[in-house]
Order: C-alpha cells, then sequence, then structure tokens
C-alpha cells in the first residue's frame, strides 16, 4: 500500500518543527528518511502515525485520508516502532507481541485463532520464538527490538514506521532487523542514522533538514559530497562497495574555513 | 485465582464471626443466613441478630468493596502515570477528602445531614479535589503522567496542610483523635446505608477498567506506542482519571484513607499473574478485597474493644508478605 505525506507542516509551541514536508513511498518500497539530529524526522513520523496530529497537511493511505480514521482503523492498516522504550511493568514477550493485535480486537473479546496466528509467526519471522517466556525487561537491546518489531508485524500492517529501528544495536544486530524488516512485506517508511545501512538497504531516500524537505530519490543520486557537506557539515568520499557494488561512504571533518 | 475466589465468602463469613461479643460462631453465621433468606428469627435473638446483621456483614462487606476498590484503582492509576510508584491516593483525591471529613469531625459542619455528613462532605470535597487536580494538569494535549504525579502530590500536600491545620485548631482532644483515626483509615461507621453507593462505584469502575484492560496494556507501554496500536494516550487518561477519582473518592469517604492497600496489592498481583491487566484486574481487586476483611477483623479483636486504625494494620501485614513475594519470586519492574 502507498503512503502520501502531503504538505505536512508541524507546529510545536510556535516553533515550526516540519515544515511542508510532502513524499511518497511507493507500495512494497523501502524508504528512508535521513537528516541531523532535531531536524524533524521523528516529529514527521509521529504525525504519521498519530501519535501527534500535524498543524496542517494530510496524510493519505492507498489514497485514504488517514487522519479522518478513527485511531482504531488507521493501526489496523499502519503499525509503528516508535523510538521511546518504557515498559515500567514487567509484561512476558508473548503478552508485548499480542499487543500488536489490539486494533484488531472487541475489548472483551477472547483471543482469536487468528490473533494467536498472526503473534506466532510474527515472533518467528524475527527468529525471536524461544523468547515467548521471557519478561520483556529481562531482554538484551537487540532482543528487545526484535520483539518490538514482532508487536508491529503482528499487527498485520500494510505500511510500517519506523523511527531509528538500529539505536541502540551491535553491527551484526542493525543488518539483520533492517533485512528482517525489509523480508517481512510491507511498505517500510523509516528514519535511519546510520548513512551506509540507509544506502544499502533503501529503495529511495528522503533527506530533512531544518523543518524541510531538501533532497529526494535513490540513494546514490541523493548521498553527494555538496549534499553531505551541506546538510551534516562533513566531508564525505563515496566508495563502490566491493562486492555489491552499493556506494558507501567515507568521512572526514570539514576543512574550517 | 480459583483461591482467591474461594478466600473471598470464606473471609466474609469469618468477617461475621470473629467479633468482640462473645457471639458463638454457629450463632453468627445462623443469624447469617437468616439475614440471607429472610428467615425468620426468635425474639430473644433480636440483639445477637443485629449485631451479625445491621453491623458486622455490612462491615465485612464494606471491607471487600473498599479492598477491591483501592487496590483495582491502584492498578489502574500504576498504567495511567506508568510509574510503580503511584497508588489511589498520588493524585491528591484522598487528602481531598480528608479536608471535608475533618471539617465535619472537628467543627461539625454539615450537620444537618446526620449521619450522612461525614461520608457526603468526604465524597464533596474528594470531587472538588478532583476538579482541581484535572484543571491544573491538563494540557492541550490531554494528560501527561508527569504533570498528572506533580500536581497531585502538590495537592495532596496543600490538602494535607489543610487537615494537620484543622486538627490542631480543635478544641476537643477527642475530636482530633476521631480525625487522626479517620485519616488512618476505619471502617467502625460501616452499616448497610454506606455499602451501596460505595460497592457501585468500585463495581462501575471494575467494568470500565475491565472494558479497558487491553488498552492499559498499551498505554503502560508509552503514549507513543499507545498511538500507534491505535490508542489516544491522552483522551484515554482522561477517562481513566475520572473513573479512578471518583471510585477513590466514593471509597475514602466511607473508609477513610487507608494506605498500603492500593500501592502493594497491584505489585503483589502482578508477582503471582503477570503484568497483563486482562488477569491484573480480576486478581488485584480479590486479593484487595480478602486482604481487606481480614485486616478488618484484625483491627476488631488485637486490642478488643478498642480499635486500631486500618492503616496500621495493613502495612503490618502487607509488608512482610510483600517482601516475601518479592524474594521468592523474580520480580522487574521499572527496568531494574
Amino acid at each position: 500500500m502507498q503512503i502520501d505525506i502531503d504538505a505536512v507542516t508541524m507546529e510545536i509551541s510556535g516553533a515550526r518543527v516540519v515544515e511542508d514536508i510532502s513524499l511518497r513511498a511507493g507500495s512494497g518500497q523501502f524508504v528512508g528518511l535521513v537528516g541531523p539530529n532535531g531536524s524533524g524526522k521523528s516529529t514527521l513520523l509521529r504525525c504519521v502515525y498519530r501519535a501527534l496530529r500535524p498543524t496542517a497537511g494530510a496524510v493519505r493511505l492507498g489514497g485514504d485520508d488517514l487522519l479522518a480514521m478513527n485511531t482504531r482503523e488507521s493501526a489496523r492498516r499502519l503499525a509503528a516502532l516508535p523510538q521511546e522504550a518504557v515498559a515500567e511493568f514487567d509484561f512476558t514477550v508473548t503478552e508485548v507481541v499480542a499487543m500488536g493485535r489490539l486494533p484488531h480486537q472487541k475489548a472483551v473479546a477472547r483471543e482469536t485463532g487468528e490473533d494467536r496466528r498472526a503473534c506466532a509467526t510474527a515472533l518467528e519471522a524475527v527468529g525471536a520464538g524461544h523468547l515467548a517466556d521471557r519478561g520483556f525487561l529481562t531482554l538484551s537491546g537487540g532482543e528487545k527490538q526484535r520483539v518490538l518489531i514482532a508487536r508491529a508485524l503482528a499487527q498485520r500492517p500494510q505500511v510500517l514506521v519506523l523511527d531509528e529501528p538500529t539505536n541502540h544495536l551491535d553491527i551484526a544486530q542493525q543488518l539483520e532487523v533492517l533485512s528482517l524488516v525489509r523480508a517481512s512485506g510491507p511498505t517500510v517508511l523509516t528514519a535511519l542514522h546510520d548513512l551506509n545501512l540507509a544506502a544499502l538497504h533503501c529503495d529511495l531516500l528522503h533527506v530533512v533538514d531544518g523543518g524541510r524537505l531538501v533532497a529526494s530519490g535513490a540513494p546514490h543520486d541523493v548521498l553527494t559530497p555538496a549534499l553531505l557537506a551541506d546538510v551534516f557539515g562533513v566531508r564525505a568520499h563515496r566508495v563502490p562497495h566491493p562486492e555489491t557494488g552499493v556506494i558507501q561512504l567515507l568521512f572526514d571533518r570539514l576543512p574550517s574555513p | 485465582m480459583t483461591g482467591l475466589c474461594i478466600a473471598l465468602p470464606v473471609s466474609l463469613a469469618c468477617g461475621v464471626g470473629i467479633g468482640a461479643s462473645g457471639l458463638s460462631w454457629s450463632e453468627a453465621l445462623h443469624h447469617l443466613w437468616a439475614g440471607l433468606t429472610g428467615g425468620p428469627i426468635a425474639p430473644e435473638e433480636v440483639a445477637s441478630y443485629t449485631i451479625v446483621w445491621e453491623l458486622r456483614f455490612p462491615r465485612a462487606v464494606l471491607a471487600a468493596v473498599v479492598g477491591a476498590g483501592l487496590a483495582s484503582v491502584g492498578v489502574a492509576v500504576q498504567a495511567m502515570v506508568r510509574n510503580a510508584l503511584a497508588d489511589p491516593f498520588v493524585l491528591g483525591i484522598s487528602s481531598g477528602a480528608a479536608v471535608g471529613a475533618n471539617a465535619v469531625l472537628i467543627f461539625g459542619a454539615f450537620g444537618a445531614l446526620g449521619v450522612w455528613a461525614l461520608s457526603t462532605a468526604a465524597f464533596l470535597s474528594a470531587l472538588a479535589a478532583m476538579v482541581l487536580v484535572y484543571a491544573i494538569a491538563r494540557t492541550p494535549r490531554g494528560l501527561t503522567p508527569l504533570r498528572l504525579v506533580l500536581t497531585g502530590t502538590a495537592m495532596y500536600y496543600g490538602f494535607s496542610a489543610v487537615t494537620t491545620f484543622m486538627v490542631f485548631a480543635a478544641e476537643h482532644g477527642e475530636a482530633a483523635r476521631s480525625a487522626m483515626m479517620w485519616l488512618l483509615g476505619s471502617l467502625g461507621g460501616a452499616s448497610w446505608s454506606s455499602v451501596p453507593i460505595a460497592a457501585g462505584a468500585v463495581l462501575g469502575g471494575l467494568l470500565h477498567l475491565g472494558w479497558s484492560a487491553r488498552r492499559l496494556n498499551a498505554l503502560a507501554m508509552g503514549d507513543e506506542t499507545a498511538a500507534a496500536l491505535g490508542v489516544d494516550p491522552g483522551r484515554m487518561r482522561k477517562e481513566l482519571f475520572l473513573t479512578t477519582a471518583a471510585v477513590t473518592g466514593a471509597v475514602v469517604a466511607v473508609s477513610g484513607a487507608i494506605g498500603f492497600v492500593g500501592l502493594m496489592v497491584p505489585h503483589a498481583a502482578r508477582m503471582l499473574v503477570g503484568a497483563d491487566h486482562r488477569r491484573l484486574l480480576a486478581v488485584a481487586p480479590l486479593a484487595g478485597a480478602v486482604l481487606l476483611i481480614w485486616v478488618d477483623i484484625l483491627s476488631r479483636v488485637v486490642l478488643a474493644p478498642a480499635e486500631l486504625p486500618l492503616g496500621v494494620l495493613t502495612a503490618a501485614i502487607g509488608v512482610p508478605c510483600f517482601v516475601l513475594l518479592m524474594r521468592r519470586r523474580t520480580y522487574t519492574f521499572g527496568g531494574v
């Protein structure tokens, strides 16, 4: 399912954190959102998964206005993995994954066979079936992230929104988590810190700076030394990956003016 | 769970059977049966029947209602403000109720209402406190956990200061003593007339919370997660605030501020059945009800014929139980 962000503006306490951003993630695409800290990536994503209501603009899911749907309805189509990780109470992994079924369930009805199947499939898909009975708070960072992805997959979404899914993960886990998500099927819109990971995984990249969209396109078209100097304030060298040919970046500080 | 379902009626019967006057168990249960089925009583038994049916039984029922209410509100408040240290009193509602109750006990306010004066004043001032806390804590984005806790705590100290001042300003030592008793919790004033409102509020609250159990799970994982799962956290917190404040107000109005139950029973229940609110909201009220029935029994017999404040006993029984549970099982909260 295709998702369109249409002229979204978000003001928080009078400051324009996101200004008139329009972008699209086509059906089945893996689309990255990159930009320095504080550029507005997370705020834009929060507007998409409805933790914030944009000041202006629209988000369309397969052509339907997301903000006009009730929150349950939109959560049946769009799942998200927010950046926060604040579990205060020790739910089991099974319980955490089962929360993904919430938008599909009636308030007091029992879990259906489909609920259980969706949870089990999601947990297996992220290779965390063996963690099912563990307490969520006792897991390592990588395990937690996999379980949270399973929760999002259990939602059976058509669009998956991720905010820095590779934070706090070691390099093997980072690569694993992104290929997991990629293999899982839905359209993906994700904020990413690591530009090399973004270059490796994304079909399409959008670059955000100061709340505005400054570039869009395939990674090798977008991640140019000029743009990286301009947006991130670094000197970058582009090197093709010796095996895959995907461009990778080497960084230096910009020479002092 | 099954154990608790059996323990509740057994405890209720014990609450009726055990007491300061020299009634035998068979007599007490006989009267209870007569009262429940509307059976006949001999004229010479009227006095003891009255003790059982008009004093002990409503008191045991009220203890169960109050215990269930405090425990379930504790569960809801801990999820609502996402803080393992929260309890029904952290919102400042109970200390608001104390202001009204003490005005009655010390200055004889609402005298025209007679026996209803105390609970009416307590409930009204609880509602006033609720409106005040809500008005201060609310933001355009709804209620946020930290603002709610901070506002509630600040109000708690404010109301407590008023109450303490009233106790000091009291002319009679006896009035100050009954005010103190009320602050620490007592079911000494229990009668059938105080049961319906408290029971109605607790039952209504339990229904709403049970209905919201899945959404409480989502809310406990964070506001953004809740939003991503289709739950509007700001709106949900408003609903929860109204429910928990109303239940707290109704419960505190008939029993005073009984500490510990609302903080520890939710944790004890989590240790037994885990954090999922669907199970938690079934087990915690039952456990709270059973605990408070026994606490009330003890409060009547330990220093009979004098009564101990319930808050003293909830802590005396609850703390060792809690420590045992915590040592026996691995229990994690707040990432530690």
